[in-house]
């Protein structure tokens, strides 16, 4: 590959700088700026998320409902779990990593439908607005599922709003889906076969498939859901010959496979991360990749374990139970790879490589509860209960902002041209394991001694393990929050990066940090297989890595 | 599949106007079959769903007409038939396995019921 570019020897003009008018970002189509673009609003709206978490956290450190009625609470939870699922999870890695590294790490100027991708950020701000309006006017207290028949008969709050702006966001993420699979598959430099691709490339592969062919479905059953409670054309409502268990079928086919457009992307950040601070090629590259096409796949055949006590009929479920554990498999094959890359690799523990660490743990206790709550037996125990709530965090949550913040960490020179507080960073990065794990283990033990979600009052004997987790969730809030303010500051008193901070291979390495318009001076060639770190070689000691 | 003498996989305008005809005799056809009960008709079986099955056929026939002939699939590369079999393959796992579970209620009861 090209010799790396010094910050010395790096354009002065970069897509930061090239022009400061509101116009010239509001109406860019550099997919660099569009992920700025996104990066602002995810990060608004994971901040109202996270107020409402905090909100939450606050009324369960006491059995009684101290501090909200049991209808506000329930709103409370609903808007928490609608803006950090479909306005930050979701876009999360995949609008604001992907978004600025894909074509970088393919080797082109942009993505292929520039103007379609700053069409996407406007659907999803105007589909954000929406739901931040139907909020202000009162909120929906459906939970973020929609059930129904609550949803379209029962419910009164702003529950059409709110699908308005869930149905206007689907489509940003099929466009974005529908980009990256375009330009994966025609815009790759010379000689970057589909095997040198790096590994968070077909991470966003995979995701892309799963937007682009299950939000669609998603889309069409919240359309039915207004249709429902307008015109009562009885597709979910027995009274009429529907069918309340169909929509929880047509609501899931997305919904689990949602999961995987929040945890793919992050799986691909830290298969970056392990290899490059391992100073290792990758462990398995080949079966790294395939096993994320296996689990967009798979994640498809798997819905029905939440329809386990719907009514869903015995055999359906032990279909559906069966198709459950089998994707434990494609997910293990990347944890035992990454372990397996670990091995006599050079470790070092920069901030990106301790959330990558924190990353595979969280993500395995995760994965493991998930494989038993694919069993029958035990998911119709803990069922509905906080059990439930602790597995899908250390899911999509522990996980997915482990590698959300573990890639901004990485990539954040790359992006601002800046390094940040090496000590501090590390400091956060431990503060927001150890926060996420008091504020989720003791729900775990909550939910299998019976404790269910969703009420705002529980029995005085669950006390303890919820002080407990309120006061993990302040240790997480504070370990989220520090983040914020470092890499602000860093905007403007970090030290200028260099081209390459971290030694890493990869062609978004081999240009000028931050990136010229153009990505490139001239279009890379690539030469050699992904990943070519020389074996458990130490780093020198003169790279710079924070100030 | 293009030919020597249809080289950028244009149609004639008479093409669509014939497929745009049979669209609405389609149409025309699920209008009609909706008066008949066919399980007055035809022997009752185990499932009772000539009518849905008519009705499915008809729609499926008219979506086949439109990806084919509307979409220029025809003339299409073999990537977009793969993407349009893929998809159309994930389809088919949203009814395979949601008609699996109405199917097959009561079979099995829970256990010791």
């Amino acid at each position: 590959m090209s010799e790396t570019v010094t910050a010395s020897e790096a354009p002065r003009e970069n897509y930061l700088n090239r022009d400061h008018s509101v116009a010239s970002w509001l109406l860019t189509r550099d997919h660099k700026r569009i992920a700025i673009l996104y990066l602002i609003g995810i990060s608004i709206f994971f901040a109202l998320g996270g107020l409402m978490a905090v909100l939450i956290r606050a009324e369960l450190a006491t059995p009684q409902g101290d501090l909200f009625p049991a209808d506000v609470y329930n709103r409370l939870f609903t808007m928490h779990g609608i803006l950090m699922i479909f306005f930050f999870l979701i876009p999360s890695i995949p609008a604001v990593l992907g978004n600025f590294l894909i074509p970088l790490m393919v080797g082109a100027k942009d993505l292929a439908f520039p103007r379609i991708n700053l069409l996407s950020w406007y659907l999803y701000m105007v589909g954000a607005s929406f739901t931040f309006v139907s909020m202000l006017w009162g909120g929906i207290d459906t939970g973020w599922t929609f059930y129904t028949p609550l949803s379209t008969t029962f419910a009164t709050g702003q529950v059409l709003l709110t699908a308005v702006g869930i149905f206007i966001a689907g489509f940003s993420s099929i466009l974005t889906g529908l980009n990256f699979i375009v330009t994966i598959h025609r815009m790759r430099a010379p000689g970057l076969t589909w095997f040198r691709l790096p590994l968070f490339v077909w991470a966003h592969y995979a995701t892309s498939i799963i937007q682009v062919l299950g939000t669609p479905v998603i889309a069409i059953t919240i359309l039915l859901v207004g249709a429902e409670r307008l015109f009562h054309i009885g597709v979910f409502d027995p009274k009429y010959g529907g069918d309340p268990v169909l929509f929880q079928h047509l609501f899931w086919f997305y919904s689990h496979p949602a999961v995987y457009i929040m945890i793919l992307p992050a799986m691909g950040v830290i298969s970056e991360l392990v290899t490059c601070f391992s100073r290792k090629k990758i462990f398995g590259y080949h079966f790294i990749a395939l096993s994320s096409l296996a689990i967009a796949v798979l994640g498809f055949l798997v819905w029905g374990h939440h329809l386990f006590i719907s009514g869903q009929s015995v055999v359906a479920g032990t279909i559906f139970s069966f198709l459950s554990m089998f994707v434990a498999v494609p997910s293990a094959v990347k944890v035992f790879n990454w372990t397996a890359t670990l091995y006599k690799g050079s470790v070092s523990l920069e901030t990106p490589m301790l959330y990558a660490l924190g990353f595979i743990g969280v993500f395995l206790i995760g994965g493991l509860t998930g494989v038993m709550l694919a069993t029958l037996g035990i998911d119709i125990h803990v069922h509905d209960t906080y059990f439930i709530v602790a597995h899908f965090h250390y899911v999509m949550v522990g996980s997915a902002i482990m590698g959300y913040l573990g890639g901004m960490h990485f990539w954040w020179p790359k992006i601002t041209g800046r390094l940040y507080p090496a000590f501090i960073s590390k400091v956060a990065a431990v503060v927001v394991f150890i926060g996420f794990n008091v504020t989720f283990l003791p729900q775990f033990i909550l939910g299998y001694l019976g404790m269910p979600r969703r009420y705002h009052t529980y029995a005085p004997e669950f006390q303890t393990w919820n002080v407990m987790s309120s006061a993990g969730a302040t240790v997480l809030g504070i370990g989220y929050l520090l983040p914020v303010l470092y890499l602000l500051w860093s905007l403007k008193y970090g030290e200028k990066a260099p081209a390459n901070p971290w030694h890493a291979t990869g062609l978004e390495w081999q240009t000028a940090s931050p990136p010229p318009l153009e990505n490139f001076e001239v279009t890379p060639v690539v030469t050699e297989d992904p990943y070519s770190y020389p074996d458990g070689t130490l780093r020198p000691k003169e790279v710079p890595v924070g100030v | 599949m293009r030919t020597d003498t249809n080289p950028h996989g244009v149609d004639p305008v008479r093409m669509y106007v014939s497929i745009f005809g049979g669209l609405m005799a389609l149409t025309a056809l699920t209008v009609g079959v909706s008066f008949i009960d066919f399980a007055h008709h035809l022997p009752s079986g185990w499932l009772n769903v000539y009518n849905d099955a008519a009705a499915m056929a008809i729609a499926l026939s008219k979506a086949l007409l439109v990806v084919t002939f509307f979409m220029h699939v025809r003339h299409a590369t073999r990537l977009t038939k793969i993407v349009i079999a893929g998809s159309m393959t994930f389809f088919l796992f949203l009814f395979a396995f949601t008609l699996a579970d109405y199917f097959s209620r009561g079979w099995l009861g829970p256990p010791g019921k």
